[in-house]
């Protein structure tokens, strides 16, 4: 299992990956990927893989999956063009809107498209996972459109921390339960998941939300999310008449930032991830898993991980509840390791600067975790002047409002640059 | 005689003496990590297999004793390197082979073949790896065997016959047949068509079969110990360990009945 790949294995896998021949039958991505599984839930993911084959690209599914995205979640997402934010930075920069998606983040994407799947295997109930809680709105509103009933598994931290989207996620009909285990945020929302799965692999079907976990569910949910660089794409060539020099999305599990780039591996674009740097450069200060991580298998799949020498998981820190997560999704691991993507972090103050001067050119309230993105943007674009940089404009920051609230705005007034 | 055959043996010699054959289970260093030679040499004088269990940060197949005690042993500094040192300053004196019960990444972190190598120094002659499905067990299974040692293979109430056929059959020093669909430490009673369960397992597989998941009083251990060679208990002893109460009169009472 050794990620140490020689130049020809990363030009071969580089160009399995653009041709979409990865995830391998093994659910491998390069040597990243793969299903660790309790022995209970094999027959379970056996069942959802078969699942997957038959309906997933399959033409009546497909159909009823894009009239969702049109018809219900609001797709497609607007391509906007940032004039100020652009003047200020000596770039031209565009943004792919996905906080205009049904409730305010691309996690509706994989929701809607799961939760159509679960009904289509004969699903008795769904159980979901969430970190800042937009994974968890996105599987209680899609599980409502289709009619099964849904929980949603949150650490106690997270809480608290997205007091407004536990509320929401209730009135929307889910139950919400509070994981109290191990770092009672994100990692033990999907510990607490896998055990309510183990319990009854028959009748419950798992929405995760991130592209992490074991095989299926990264191809899956990339699948699923990877409208968002298809109409990025069109958008730019029918917008801007080109493509971006520059791509950034920021990475937890990494789900909009694979369904941003994986259409967009081919071009030639620079592709940046942008993971949580916290508050330092320590273990346990921040999220930068791919920066600062090492291989190892976490909840299911060989990808890198935040661990000890010991192999222990380690708790993480960011301001942001959507990247607090010690591990990362796999293929975000191979294209680390075939040097086709990048992925670097921005520090807790890096990223709420960034939202406010967001907030202040464009009129635009985005979530914490997108925020990363920005930061990471602007340090480039210092470095790149005049060139065209989209960003993955993941979600909305309005369930960032108790956060945020603790640090005063600075109203700097960016008008007239 | 290879050493994963040591675990088939004990168990065997236990049912040879009309015994179901009992195999407790604890938390490496928990309560107390000083304590842990000592109670591990009380544990395998009624044990005729210990297995050990090693903490880890991401128990998911585990409820909420086995959680408990693994991030408490965590805080308190156990980890594989230090249980293996522990176990080979009192290699001699512990009466049972022993089984480590491990997640997947503790082991990867340790590396494979050095991993086989202190094993088998330390009287531990066979793995279970609850997060390690049959499908991406080769690397491992290739290293424990270059040492005489076994990867001991779960089944599952949901397993179909065709993988129980294989997993049966891949398995080394036992089978562990889980009893219940869920985690460990539930407290819901054996299933009612448990006989049948275990009979198939047992019918299918060459190996003597121990049961666990749910096994907490000695009627349990009747119950299994007619369809079975070995019954499995974690958590109900791990309780009895953490009341600062005596394990080896809690597993002498489980065979007394």
């Amino acid at each position: 299992m050794s990620s140490i790949l020689q130049a020809s294995e990363r030009q071969a896998l580089l160009e399995a990956s653009i041709r979409g021949e990865l995830p391998d039958e093994h659910g491998r991505f390069g040597p990243f990927g793969g299903r660790y599984i309790p022995e209970t839930l094999v027959p379970a993911f056996e069942r959802l893989d078969a699942g997957i084959k038959a309906h997933l690209h399959e033409d009546s599914f497909q159909a009823e999956f894009r009239r969702e995205l049109r018809e219900w979640v609001g797709r497609p997402t607007a391509l906007s063009f940032a004039p100020r934010l652009s003047e200020r930075w000596g770039a031209k920069v565009w943004l792919k809107r996905e906080d205009l998606a049904h409730t305010g983040a691309h996690k509706i994407n994989n929701a809607i498209g799961q939760a159509l799947l679960a009904k289509r295997l004969g699903a008795k109930r769904v159980i979901a996972e969430t970190g800042a809680g937009q994974h968890g709105v996105a599987s209680a509103a899609a599980c409502a459109r289709v009619g099964l009933p849904c929980s949603v598994y949150m650490g106690a931290v997270d809480i608290v921390r997205q007091a407004p989207n536990v509320d929401r996620m209730r009135r929307l009909g889910a139950e919400v339960v509070a994981v109290e285990t191990g770092d009672k945020t994100l990692r033990a929302a999907i510990d607490e998941a896998l055990r309510a799965w183990v319990s009854d692999p028959n009748g419950i079907y798992y929405i995760l939300g991130s592209a992490v976990g074991a095989h299926p569910y990264p191809y899956l949910v990339r699948e699923l999310q990877s409208v968002i660089g298809q109409e990025a794409r069109q958008q730019m060539l029918d917008q801007a008449g080109c493509l971006p020099d520059a791509a950034f999305a920021c990475v937890g599990g990494g789900s909009n930032a694979i369904g941003l780039f994986y259409p967009l591996l081919g071009d030639d674009i620079e592709l940046i991830g942008v993971e949580a740097g916290g508050i330092g450069d320590g273990l346990g200060e921040n999220a930068a898993t791919l920066a600062t991580g090492t291989p190892g298998v976490l909840q299911g799949t060989y990808t890198i991980i935040l661990q000890d020498d010991d192999g222990q998981v380690q708790e993480t820190q960011s301001i942001s509840a959507g990247l607090d997560y010690s591990g990362v999704g796999p293929e975000h691991a191979l294209l680390q390791a075939i040097g086709r993507v990048s992925y670097i972090s921005a520090s807790d103050n890096d990223a709420l600067d960034a939202l406010g001067e967001l907030c202040e050119t464009e009129g635009i309230l985005t979530a914490l975790e997108t925020s990363h993105a920005y930061a990471a943007a602007r340090e480039w674009a210092k470095s790149n002047p005049g060139k065209k940089i989209l960003i993955g404009n993941s979600g909305r920051g309005d369930k960032d409002m108790p956060t945020l609230t603790k640090f005063p705005a600075k109203v700097r007034h960016y008008a007239g640059a | 005689m290879q050493a994963h055959e040591k675990i088939t043996a004990a168990i065997k010699s236990a049912n040879d003496a009309g015994q179901t054959a009992l195999v407790p289970f604890i938390t490496a260093g928990y309560p107390e990590p000083k304590d842990f030679i000592n109670t591990l040499r009380e544990i395998a004088q009624i044990g005729d297999v210990v297995e050990i269990g090693i903490p880890f940060s991401d128990p998911m197949a585990d409820g909420m004793t086995i959680q408990r005690s693994s991030f408490e042993a965590l805080k308190k500094g156990v980890s594989l390197k230090w249980i293996f040192d522990e176990l080979a300053g009192a290699r001699g004196t512990i009466d049972a082979p022993l089984v480590m019960m491990s997640y997947l990444n503790p082991l990867l972190a340790f590396g494979f073949d050095a991993l086989a190598e202190r094993a088998l120094a330390c009287g531990v002659y066979a793995f279970i790896v609850p997060d390690l499905p049959y499908e991406e067990s080769a690397d491992l299974r290739a290293a424990l065997k270059a040492r005489g040692l076994g990867l001991i293979q779960l089944v599952t109430p949901a397993t179909p016959d065709e993988r129980l056929r294989v997993l049966c059959s891949e398995s080394r020093g036992f089978v562990y047949a889980v009893t219940i669909t869920g985690i460990t430490g539930g407290d819901a009673g054996l299933p009612a068509d448990l006989a049948t369960y275990l009979d198939k397992v047992a019918d299918i597989s060459s190996l003597p079969v121990c049961a666990g998941f749910g096994i907490r009083a000695a009627g349990d251990v009747g119950s299994v110990g007619a369809h079975a060679a070995g019954a499995i208990v974690g958590s109900a002893l791990v309780e009895v360990l953490e009341k600062g109460e005596s394990g080896a009169e809690f597993l002498a009472g489980l065979r007394s009945a």
